[in-house]
This record gives structure tokens, sequence and C-alpha cells, in this order.
């Protein structure tokens, strides 16, 4: 017996690989490396969002004023409804996963992702699907236009794109799941000994949690897609009242999907933003076990609150209370969480540099699109928002002045660690202000406008609108501009930054923090293959 | 990578893909779990498409109810339909007919399912029909146009807060699904 066991024994020391990343082009497509992998997510997502962007772009141009200007009114409704996906499926959720594969290894001190060649797949499914959404852009009918929820009936009049938008969304899930599964095994079982569950950093945290989610509901939107798909050429009736079935129940499916979706791009956010605001306050995080629980309790109630973004398919008085209750009492841990931000920095000693800029940015936007988010869970209150630009505007302050702004954040607050150079302080606070102030110019009108009854999709409106459509468009085009900046930032640090020499540290003391500091800067490209001794812990 | 490590590896992976595969069919499943939500509750308006038997109820003619009657084509289905009567007043427990009219508007054979809708939903359980051209598909020759009649009674055990009763029915061009069977 012995003699089997030992070659096999000497076999895996013949395999510890403390070689470099592979050279040329190749490396890219076939990398396993956790580092690797996260740049890709992070540049693909780069790239995503400027592509959404170019068709938020076009929506503002055609909304500056009345009337029909640029676009016909059927590819207008194609590009809200690819903005949404594109923003969502390409740029956010993808940005978030690149920084759970730099960071959760580094934070957590394993060697790398639990599940390395799975990584590398799950990337590449995502870049399948989005290219594969991409290119309804040019097939006979135009790309989907019935919104990014996917509507039936109105989906099914959709021309040749419908199978292909339903297959990306097939891989874009199976992408996130393996994702998700990638990180749970990578946060289970790769922990350094030291460093138990409650000493995690926030965002390792809220990924784990945000991975369950994930698992959850991505499985659920494939198979309402896959009842679409059998409506529409197999003849079946899920959603189709001729046939017994009735396109009410699909808005039920989708949004016990979309309502955890929603979460699944927020909860990393507050992650980051946990991670970041101690740091420049220099203070521990305040509540820490709190904001653990406040994130655990936002993910179970968000599998139970989906039928408020159905007010008005006609429930009944009790359905609409329990889901009013029940999405008000949401306010409650995401309100923890915002008093804990601001506990953190309560008497701190802060230095207002652009990833803590954009950080507190985020805490006091965020609060406003929550406010709004409140109004709407008044289930009376919300025949008259439902399906205006006043949810327009609530989700785009969830999404851009939160998940958006706490991803530049994470960008300038990492860069200096996995690039060993210093952005340009100058020009990333330069991106700040104009981001914060055209971002308000963009989102704040069209609260009026949802006020005043302007309906959301469409391309044309009455001219009662015109005054505030065309500064909401102004701040379109100004904060469309002002990511060129961060574009401009992001290239020029990894050429080289400001020349600076960047300490392991980077920012004053954040070792105290998390591991990651404690690692060279740059990050090698093979870090903690011996788990380190001794973690940070919350009270210092 | 240590053996032991990659067996939890692979344990935790088979579990999670497990879940990920039960919530699959889990979608799947809110299919008949919202019909049979639907049909204990009634919450959504659906309407029994199966006839009841013209049994006597205890007629209560100090109560009156009005109702409606709206007719719609799906998707402009090329047809023409009508109720004869917009509105009826009715005693609950009392039978009363009425009658609607469709037309098949092309010179092809039609196919046709109408879909009965009850608003309030609440208040379907009540209404009952022991005819009714919405219990089957109806099948037009070219051109041709019909009176179709609904017997109904409003159960006389219906809450007195229900005072207008609204009978919706939209016709669904079914013809193209019926040639390929």
């Amino acid at each position: 017996m012995s003699a089997v066991i030992a070659p096999h024994d000497h076999e895996h020391d013949d395999h510890h690989d403390d070689h470099g990343p592979m050279k040329g082009w190749i490396r890219w497509i076939i990398t396993t490396n956790h580092k690797d992998i996260g740049t890709l997510y992070l540049l693909f997502a780069l790239a995503m969002f400027f592509v959404g962007g170019a068709m938020a772009m076009v929506i503002r141009a055609e909304l500056f004023e009345p009337g029909l200007q640029f676009v016909n009114p059927q590819f207008f409704n194609s590009m809200t409804t690819m903005h949404a996906l594109v923003m969502v499926f390409g740029a956010v959720m993808p940005a978030f996963v690149g920084l759970a594969n730099w960071q959760i290894p580094m934070m957590i001190g394993a060697p790398d992702m639990a599940l390395p060649r799975m990584n590398n797949m799950s990337f590449w499914m995502l870049v399948a699907g989005v290219l594969l959404l991409a290119s309804t852009l040019f097939m006979e009918g135009g790309a989907p236009a019935a919104g990014w929820t996917l509507y039936p009936p109105l989906v099914l009049q959709t021309g040749a794109a419908l199978p292909f938008a339903i297959f990306s969304v097939h891989l874009l899930g199976i992408s996130s799941i393996m994702g998700a599964i990638n990180i749970i095994a990578t946060i289970f079982n790769m922990r350094a000994p030291a460093m138990t569950l409650m000493k995690m950093p926030l965002f390792v945290w809220t990924w784990l949690i945000t991975a369950f989610l994930l698992i959850a509901i991505m499985p659920v939107f494939a198979g309402a897609v896959t009842m679409l798909l059998t409506d529409r050429f197999f003849d079946t009736s899920f959603f189709d009242a001729a046939g017994g079935g009735d396109p009410v129940l699909y808005q039920h499916i989708f949004w016990f999907f979309g309502h955890p979706e929603v979460y699944v791009m927020i909860l990393p956010t507050f992650g980051v933003a946990s991670t970041i605001i101690p740091v420049f306050a220099r203070k521990p995080l305040f509540g820490y076990s709190s904001m653990v629980y406040a994130t655990a309790s936002i993910a179970f109630l968000s599998f139970i609150v989906w039928a408020h973004h159905m007010f008005l398919v006609g429930m009944p008085m009790a359905g609409e209370l329990y889901f009013m209750y029940a999405t008000m009492l949401i306010a409650i841990p995401t309100g923890v969480k915002v008093f804990n931000w601001t506990a953190t920095m309560w008497k701190g000693a802060m230095t207002f540099e652009t990833p803590m800029l954009f950080s507190i940015a985020f805490v006091v936007l965020f609060t406003m699109g929550g406010f709004t988010g409140l109004m709407m869970a008044v289930a009376p209150a919300d025949f008259q928002y439902h399906d205006t630009y006043f949810i327009v505007a609530h989700f785009h302050y969830t999404l851009v002045p939160a998940s958006v702004f706490i991803l530049m954040a994470a960008g300038y607050f990492w860069l200096p660690k996995w690039t060993g150079h210093m952005y340009n302080e100058k020009i990333g606070k330069l991106h700040f202000w104009l981001s914060a102030i055209s971002v308000n110019i963009l989102f704040f009108p069209q609260h009026f406008l949802g006020l005043a009854g302007m309906p959301r999709r469409i391309p044309d409106y009455a001219v009662q609108f015109a005054d505030w459509n065309m500064v909401s468009s102004i701040g379109g085009f100004i904060f469309g501009l002002s990511q060129l900046l961060f574009l401009y930032i992001v290239i020029d640090t990894i050429r080289g930054g400001t020349g600076e020499k960047v300490t392991d540290e980077v920012w004053e003391d954040a070792h105290k923090h998390s591991l990651e500091w404690t690692l060279p800067s740059p990050a090698p490209y093979h870090t903690f293959t011996t788990p380190p001794e001794t973690v940070p812990s919350e009270h210092f | 990578m240590t053996d032991e490590l990659q067996r939890k590896n692979v344990r935790l992976v088979r579990t999670l893909l497990l879940v990920a595969v039960v919530m699959f069919g889990f979608g799947f499943a809110l299919v008949p779990l919202y019909d049979v939500l639907c049909k204990v509750t009634g919450l959504n308006g659906k309407v029994d498409t199966t006839a009841v038997k013209e049994t006597g109820y205890q007629i209560d003619s100090n109560r009156e109810l009005t109702v409606e009657f709206v007719t719609a084509l799906n998707e402009s289905a090329p047809m023409e339909f009508r109720a004869e009567t917009p509105n009826l007043k009715v005693h609950p427990g009392q039978f009363y007919t009425v009658n609607f009219y469709a037309q098949n508007k092309t010179d092809k054979p039609m196919v046709a399912q109408a879909i009965p809708s009850i608003s309030p939903g609440l208040a379907a359980e009540y209404f009952k029909k022991t005819e009714c051209f919405c219990f089957t598909e109806q099948k037009f020759k070219p051109r041709e146009g019909r009176i179709m009649p609904v017997r109904f009674v409003v159960d006389p055990k219906i809450s007195p807060e229900y005072k207008t009763i609204t009978l919706a029915y939209t016709f669904f061009d079914n013809t193209e699904k019926a040639e390929k069977q």
C-alpha cells in the first residue's frame, strides 16, 4: 500500500507553483489567477459602463425636448431596455464580482479563489452572454424593447431577438451562479485559521450574503424566461390567458427574482462603504455585528416583499397592506446601516481623499433614494407614482450615486494596491465634484416629472414636462462626459500615475483595518500562499 | 491544494448546485402554486369556467346589484364583439340571460376563445354561470356572426358590500394555434 501512496504524495510536492504570470496575451484567456480574473471582470464592467452609458445618452438626447428628434420610438424603447440590461448584468454585477475576485482572497488571507478554473469559465460565459445580448441590436425587429422586466404579452412581440435575449439571460445566470458558488466556497473553506467569521471585513460578509441571494434567485429568473420561450415557440400557456395562463403570474415570478436582485447590486455596495469609511475616519467601524445582522435581515426581507412592484395589478386589500408593511420594514435594517456609517465618522479624524468623498456622497444620496423608496412602499401613494419618472428617479438614486459611486470609490481606494501607483488626486476630486453635482441635476428633476405624471419608457411627452427634461438631459450629458475623467485616471494610474512611491498600507493605518494592506504594493501575483498568523481586529 | 480542502470544496459545490437546481424547479412550482392560491383565495378574479346546475336559489328580491358587461378583443383580433345590454339590475338568487354578439370579420374560418374576468375579484366565486360561450373554444365560419347567450346567477350569499359586479370578456384569436394542433 505504501508504495502506491508515496509517489502520489511526491507528485503533489511538484505542484507548488511559484511562477509568475504567463507571457503574452494568452495569459488573459486561460488565467486562473484571482487577480487576473478580477482585472478582467473590472475592465469588462468598465467597458460595459460606457456602452450602457452611451445608450443612456441616446435616451437623454431624445428627451431633451418634446417631439421625436433623433430615434424612432421602437429604437428608443430598445435603448431603455438594453441600457438597463447592460448596466445591471454587464456593468454593476460584474464590477462587484471583479472586486470580490481581487479582494476576498486578500482580505481573508487565502492564496486564491477556491475554484480557479470555474472562475475563469464564469468570466468567459459572462462575455458570451453580453455579446449575445448586444448582437440583438442588429437583428430583424430590433433589440428587445419591452423593458428590462420582459413582461408578457408585450415581450412576446419581440422579433428575431427574443430567443437570443433569453439564451443570453441563461448564460448570464449560469455565470452569476458559478461566480456565487465560487465566492461561498472561498469564504467558507479558504479563510486563514485566525480569520473567524465575525472578524471578516464587511465587504466579505456582504458578498457572502449576496452570493446566497444569487444562487436562490438566478435560477428562478432562468425559469421565468424559459417559460416565455416555450410560450412563444412551443404553444405552452404559462402567461397566455387564451390558454388558461395569466400574465400576472410572470410578474410574480419575475419580481421574486427581481427584488432580491436589486439587493444583489446594493449589498456589496454597503460592504465597500463599510470598508472605506472607517479608514478615512481613522476609527473602527461602528456597530460591526449590527452591520452583519442588518445585511442578513435585508437579504431575508428581500424575498417577502416582491409584490410592491405590482401594487396596480389588482391585488386585494390584504395583499396590498401586507406588502406595504413588509416593505416599510426594510427601512429598519437599512437605517441601522446609515446610522452606523454616520457614527463611524462621528468625531473621527476625517480626511477627504477621493474614495472618502464618493463614500460620503453615497451615504447622503443613497439615503435620499431610500426615502423615495419608502414613499412608494405606501400602496395608495404608489398608485400615483407607479411607472412614472418618480420610480426612475428612485432607482437611479439607489444605483448611480450609490452602487456606481461606491464602485468608483473602490477603484480609487484599491487601485494603488493593485497597480502600485498613486492616482492623480486633483483629477480624482474634479471627477468627484463633477459627478456629484451633475448626478443631482440629472436625476433630481425626474422626481418632479414623476409627481407631475410623466410616464416612463416614452420617447415623446407633453410640453408641460419640457423644462425639467431639458435640465435632466443637461445633467446627463455632464455626468456622462465626467466619467471619461475616470477612464483617464484608471489608464493613467495603470501606466504609472503620479509617480509617487506607494507604501504597503497606502492609506494611513489601513493595515489595522484589513489584511490586503499588509501586503506589498503592488500586490504580488501570488499572495498568502501561507496563511497570515494574525488578522486585524475590529477593535484597535 | 490539499486533498481535504478539495473534498470540502466538492461537497460544498454539490450542495450549492443542488440549491440552484431546486430553485429552478421552484420557479416552475410557482405556476401551480399560483393557480391554487388564486383558487383558494379568489384573489385574481379568475372565473370558474365550468357550468353549474340550475338549482333553486332563494331569490332575495330586497337586494339589487348592478352587473356590468365589458367586451374586449385581444391584440386587435379581427372580430366584432359586443354585449347587447351594457348592464343589468339583478336580484341575488334569480337566473338571468344576457346576449352577446360576436362576428368573424375575416374570410377564413376562425377559432376563438373568450376569457372571462370578474371584478372585484373576491366577488368571482359568487358569480355562477349555467351557460356561457366561454366554456369552450368557439368556431366561426368566414364572416359568420352569431348571438351567444350567457345564463348566470349571483349567489345570495354574496357579501352586502358588493353593489356592482363587472363581467369582462376578452376574445382571443386562437386560429393559428388550433391549426398547428
